[in-house]
């Protein structure tokens, strides 16, 4: 995992902006119109999918909700809003992170990847999209994106897990449809198609 | 039977949204204008609301109206357990009181906290036994119970009974519900081994992983609700009644659900999407109400725990003789539920008892909402008999899968209440497929096998649930082009059965899949009605109505070649999307040549006249709107005969050390007896999906309550322990019987529930077995329940607690 990504970090980032970690708080501090002062600037770019976004961010505001309420990218999905399902796994730097539990201005130099950036220009889903619908394995889907983007994590440090460790790769993203095993079928299918 | 369609696997339509994150569930929608909906939920477990007071918070900029319980019900709440929209008589923590829309969430937040609310604080209770006893506090405002008809009831035992019932004894209180068939004295009489004993299942969330959240505006009178559920057409009736609008006025719009496990089936155990809509109507303005994983928790739903008595015979040859069931179930804070009579009707069907007695009160406790959760009752119960009929098998030195063969269900076999026979049963032939794909014969003898601190344990397993309904319509439609388009209103969830029960209609018209659309996620794409899509229904009933439309569909297009190429109806078959001469296959018509003539023709081609009687109100809507625009095939599914059983058997080897009192699950076979196989990768997922299930009910999941302040202690997924990865096999293996059940124009029948309860059953054996036979009578049965017990500390700590550690 990348330690500046740590979740204590954001812990951290909190505890210095003064914010309660709850989940409601979170949801409204992606709508916060204040600006404390001599607090950071609020008009950020960040490097997201290879484009950079210009983008209003509250000093609290999450990843998950720059994405979701300020880009419109609501392929990130929001389980639990707070660090236990992975239904809001992004890529920062590569490393799988919940978007949920990363304050945006602290990725703002890093490269953010969302499902919505995987499927190539000519429409060609991802290899790890296609293994995933040829194994059918998401069920009612909700964890899938943080599930896609878990996989494609894994399999850009170990392009070859065994199913082991594949399972362990995975471990952070719950599925309550229970579909690990299809989801682990998914992974091992998209390391052979590379 | 060779299909073209059924049996085969394919890729839904909805499956690459779903890999892209495109597919949109309903927080992911806005509209221009939307305002954003907070809601504050009772701070206590059971209370009454004496004043809201909240002139400041409505003072506020950016603050455009509250919603309350006195709004919602003008006339008072009605007197029901059901969870209500809003209340002002709260039964459990978290319950929503009032709803406030503002600008952005924050405002709502800030509205919301300068919001006086005065609530009165009433007795609670956690645990039903702690309410039946004498001087026990209620869990509602007028007793402990509901009454059919009657209403609210207190149902009190003396401190003597339920403290006889907690030591191990049989209830000796007249239960509220109960049912009997066979000779129980005669058939304990003649049992050779009877097992005796207390038991309990815990009670636990749903957790979907999408909250349910919803989002409502209201356009030209007409109210549009994005919202979550596990049915669509099913729902829209009585949503619109909760909303208040009438049904034409109403569009229920739900592309997609983030998991549904019983309780987004009707719109009764989801009426809080009724609150944007209400709040929208009122304020003029979109609304999204996004819901919290901790209020997700709260009224998402949460399965009934049992307390109970069981008493079981078997004859020396290791049939079952006689069985009496006595439960208390436990009905939480709002709903409540029929698990324990759907525990006694798996029992009976899954172990053919010859006679039986069931006995049941329910008793509220101030926890969870209460309803249907996958496999309601027949999973729980399942996970206490398994270890039993090992027990038995022991005792009387019979094979333990013999046993399961032995008392196994079979055609012309009945079951139940009203001993009503199956539409076809193949239990015995599960039993081998399993035993056979496990390698049963093998393996069996490294049971309770121990290398070091760990030991092997081996467990059988069966689930049941009756699984098909019937009296639902269809509509499918020959557009001019040529193409099938299939209205389809079963729910999006995750069983891909509204595209796989489709695939019936394609069937009957030899139709290329590529040329039919599937028309759903909406309900103003004019749906026929289906059932809830709940209790394993979805393939057997849907596949009858997409079925019979079709049917009626061939039926139209061979009047229409006859009346234009000549001869008679039966002169004419299909084939590559053209109606022939079945006598000289050149003289025909294209399927668009039939579609366009059919709209010439208008009147009952086209959904014009001659509807069939009995269509069901929101399809004679469709059907009314879709008239005049295709060629179309409209039906109407008469009753079935008989009860259509979902069938599962798992075999599953586990290694326990005994020292952490952790297992890992080192093999796992699930395999379905459901009929004709329709979709063979859903199917596979449901039986993988339903093992994590049953893996979560036997060894993990409950609800813990603080006791002092009735505070919930497991709202989020971490607390509440559902599976992840590492608490389940590496791989489940996968099979089926695939042998056609009458009752279904395919063969099928469901299976989403049972494949649990065959997990739960086998899990909990494979754990007793690897104690050495050792029966903790409960479920789950968690790693401090194994630690206590191989320390000698007593299971019983806690007799029978629910909600809470039960050591
Ligand atoms: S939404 Fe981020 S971990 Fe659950
Ligand atoms: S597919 Fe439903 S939560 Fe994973």
């Amino acid at each position: 995992m990348n330690p500046k990504l740590t979740r204590r970090r954001f812990i951290k980032g909190v505890i210095a902006s003064g914010a309660a970690v709850t989940s409601t708080s979170i949801w409204y501090a992606a709508n916060g119109a204040e600006r404390p002062a001599g607090s950071v600037e609020r008009l950020i770019r960040i490097n997201v999918n290879g484009q950079m976004r210009s983008v209003d961010v509250a000093p609290q505001e999450t990843l998950a909700s720059t994405l979701r309420y300020k880009l419109g990218l609501t392929g990130t999905k929001l389980g639990c809003n707070r660090g236990e399902c992975g239904a809001c796994t992004v890529l920062v730097d590569d490393t799988p992170s919940y978007a949920c539990s990363v304050l945006t201005h602290s990725v703002k130099s890093m490269r953010i990847e969302t499902v919505e950036g995987l499927q190539s220009a000519n429409g060609d889903l991802h290899p790890v999209q296609q293994a995933f619908v040829e194994e059918l394995s998401p069920q009612c889907g909700y964890c899938t994106p943080g599930q896609v983007m878990a996989a494609v994590g894994l399999l850009r440090a170990n392009p070859n897990p065994t199913r082991e460790e594949a399972q362990q790769g995975m471990a952070g993203n719950i599925c309550r449809c229970g579909s690990y095993d299809s989801y682990l079928n998914g992974v091992m299918r998209a390391a052979q198609i590379g | 039977m060779a299909y073209m369609h059924i049996g085969k696997d394919f890729v839904p339509p909805d499956v690459v949204g779903k890999v892209t994150g495109r597919i949109k569930y309903s927080e992911d929608y806005s509209r221009e204008g939307m305002v954003y909906a907070r809601l504050l939920t009772s701070p206590v477990p059971h209370g009454r609301v004496v004043n809201i007071d909240a002139a400041e918070a409505l003072a506020m900029d950016g603050v455009f109206g509250i919603l309350t319980a006195d709004d919602v019900y003008p006339d008072g709440e009605p007197q029901s357990p059901g969870l209500k929209v809003l209340t002002n008589e709260p039964t459990l923590v978290g319950e929503p009181i009032l709803a406030i829309a503002a600008i952005d969430e924050k405002t709502a937040e800030t509205a919301m906290a300068k919001i006086s609310l005065t609530i009165e604080r009433l007795p609670f209770v956690l645990d039903p036994l702690d309410s039946l006893e004498a001087g026990g506090a209620d869990a509602y405002t007028g007793g402990n119970t509901f009454v059919f008809r009657e209403g609210f009831a207190q149902e009190k035992w003396t401190t003597d009974q339920v403290a006889s019932f907690r030591s191990g004894n049989e209830p000796t209180a007249e239960a509220q519900q109960s049912w009997a068939y066979g000779d129980l004295e005669a058939g304990f009489a003649s049992s050779d081994f009877i097992h005796e004993t207390v038991f309990s299942t815990a009670g636990y969330p749903h957790m979907s992983m999408e909250p349910r959240s919803a989002m409502a505006y209201w356009e030209n009178g007409k109210c549009y609700l994005h919202g979550t559920s596990q049915s669509l057409s099913a729902i829209a009736e009585e949503m619109a009644g909760i909303v208040g609008v009438p049904l034409e006025d109403f569009v229920f719009i739900n592309e997609a659900t983030g998991g549904g496990f019983g309780q987004r089936a009707r719109a009764g155990s989801i009426p809080s999407m009724a609150i944007p809509a209400k709040l929208s109507q009122k304020i003029n303005r979109p609304v999204m109400m996004r819901v919290t994983r901790e209020e997700e928790f709260t009224i998402g739903g949460a399965r009934q725990g049992l307390q109970g008595w069981i008493k079981v015979g078997f004859r020396a040859n290791g049939t079952m003789a006689a069985m009496d069931l006595y439960c208390i179930s436990d009905n939480g804070g709002k709903g409540g539920g029929g698990d324990a009579n759907s525990a006694a009707a798996g029992v009976s069907a899954l172990y053919q008892t010859e006679a039986m007695r069931f006995r049941n009160s329910s008793i509220g406790t101030n926890t969870g909402h209460r309803g249907a959760q996958r496999g309601p009752g027949e999973n729980q119960i399942m996970a206490i008999m398994a270890p039993i009929m090992d027990k038995a098998a022991e005792q009387l030195g019979v094979d333990r899968l013999e046993i399961r063969k032995l008392n196994a269900a079979q055609n012309g076999d009945v079951s139940g209440q009203r001993s009503e026979p199956f539409t076809s049963a193949y239990m015995p032939e599960a039993l081998e497929l399993a035993a056979k794909q496990f390698g049963w014969e093998e393996k069996k003898g490294r049971a309770r096998q121990t290398n070091g601190s760990k030991v092997r344990g081996f467990g059988i397993g069966q689930g049941y649930h009756n699984a098909g309904r019937s009296g639902m319509d269809g509509i499918i439609r020959l557009m001019p082009s040529g193409r099938l388009q299939i209205h389809n209103g079963v729910g999006n969830l995750g069983t891909y059965s509204y595209a796989s029960t489709s695939r019936a209609a394609a069937e009957v018209l030899k139709m290329p899949w590529e040329n039919c659309d599937v028309i759903t996620g909406r309900t103003d794409r004019h749906l026929p009605i289906t059932s809830p899509q709940d209790g394993s229904n979805s393939i057997f009933t849907n596949t009858r109505t997409c079925y019979g439309a079709a049917q009626d569909l061939l039926g139209k297009m061979k009047e229409i070649a006859a009346m234009d190429l000549g001869g008679n109806p039966a002169d004419y078959d299909i084939d590559g999307a053209r109606i022939h001469q079945i006598a000289d296959n050149t003289v025909g018509m294209s399927y668009a040549e039939v579609a366009q003539r059919g709209m010439e023709l208008g009147g009952k081609y086209t959904g014009e006249a001659e509807l069939p009687e009995e269509l069901n109100t929101l399809t004679q809507l469709s059907v009314s709107r879709l008239a005049g625009s295709a060629l179309m095939g409209i039906y109407h599914d008469p009753r079935h005969n008989n009860n259509p059983p979902g069938f599962a058997v798992c075999l599953t080897e586990i290694e326990l050390d005994k020292e952490t009192g952790k297992f890992q699950i080192l093999d796992m076979v699930n395999i379905a007896e459901c009929g004709t196989v329709v979709h063979p990768q859903g199917l596979a997922n449901q039986l993988r999906g339903g093992a994590v299930w049953g893996i979560g009910l036997s060894a993990l999941e409950r609800h813990l309550y603080d006791p002092q302040n009735g505070l919930p202690a497991s709202s989020g997924f971490w607390q509440s322990k559902i599976p992840t990865y590492l608490d389940t096999p590496l791989n489940i293996g996968t099979g089926w019987v695939d042998l056609p059940d009458p009752e279904n124009p395919v063969g099928a029948r469901g299976i989403g529930e049972p494949s649990m309860g065959s997990v739960s059953a086998a899990l909990n054996a494979a754990i007793s077995d690897a104690l050495g036979g050792h029966l903790f009578d409960a479920a789950p049965v968690t790693t401090d329940m194994i630690i206590n017990h191989l320390a000698d500390v007593s299971s019983k700590a806690v007799p029978l607690a629910q909600n809470n550690f039960r050591g």
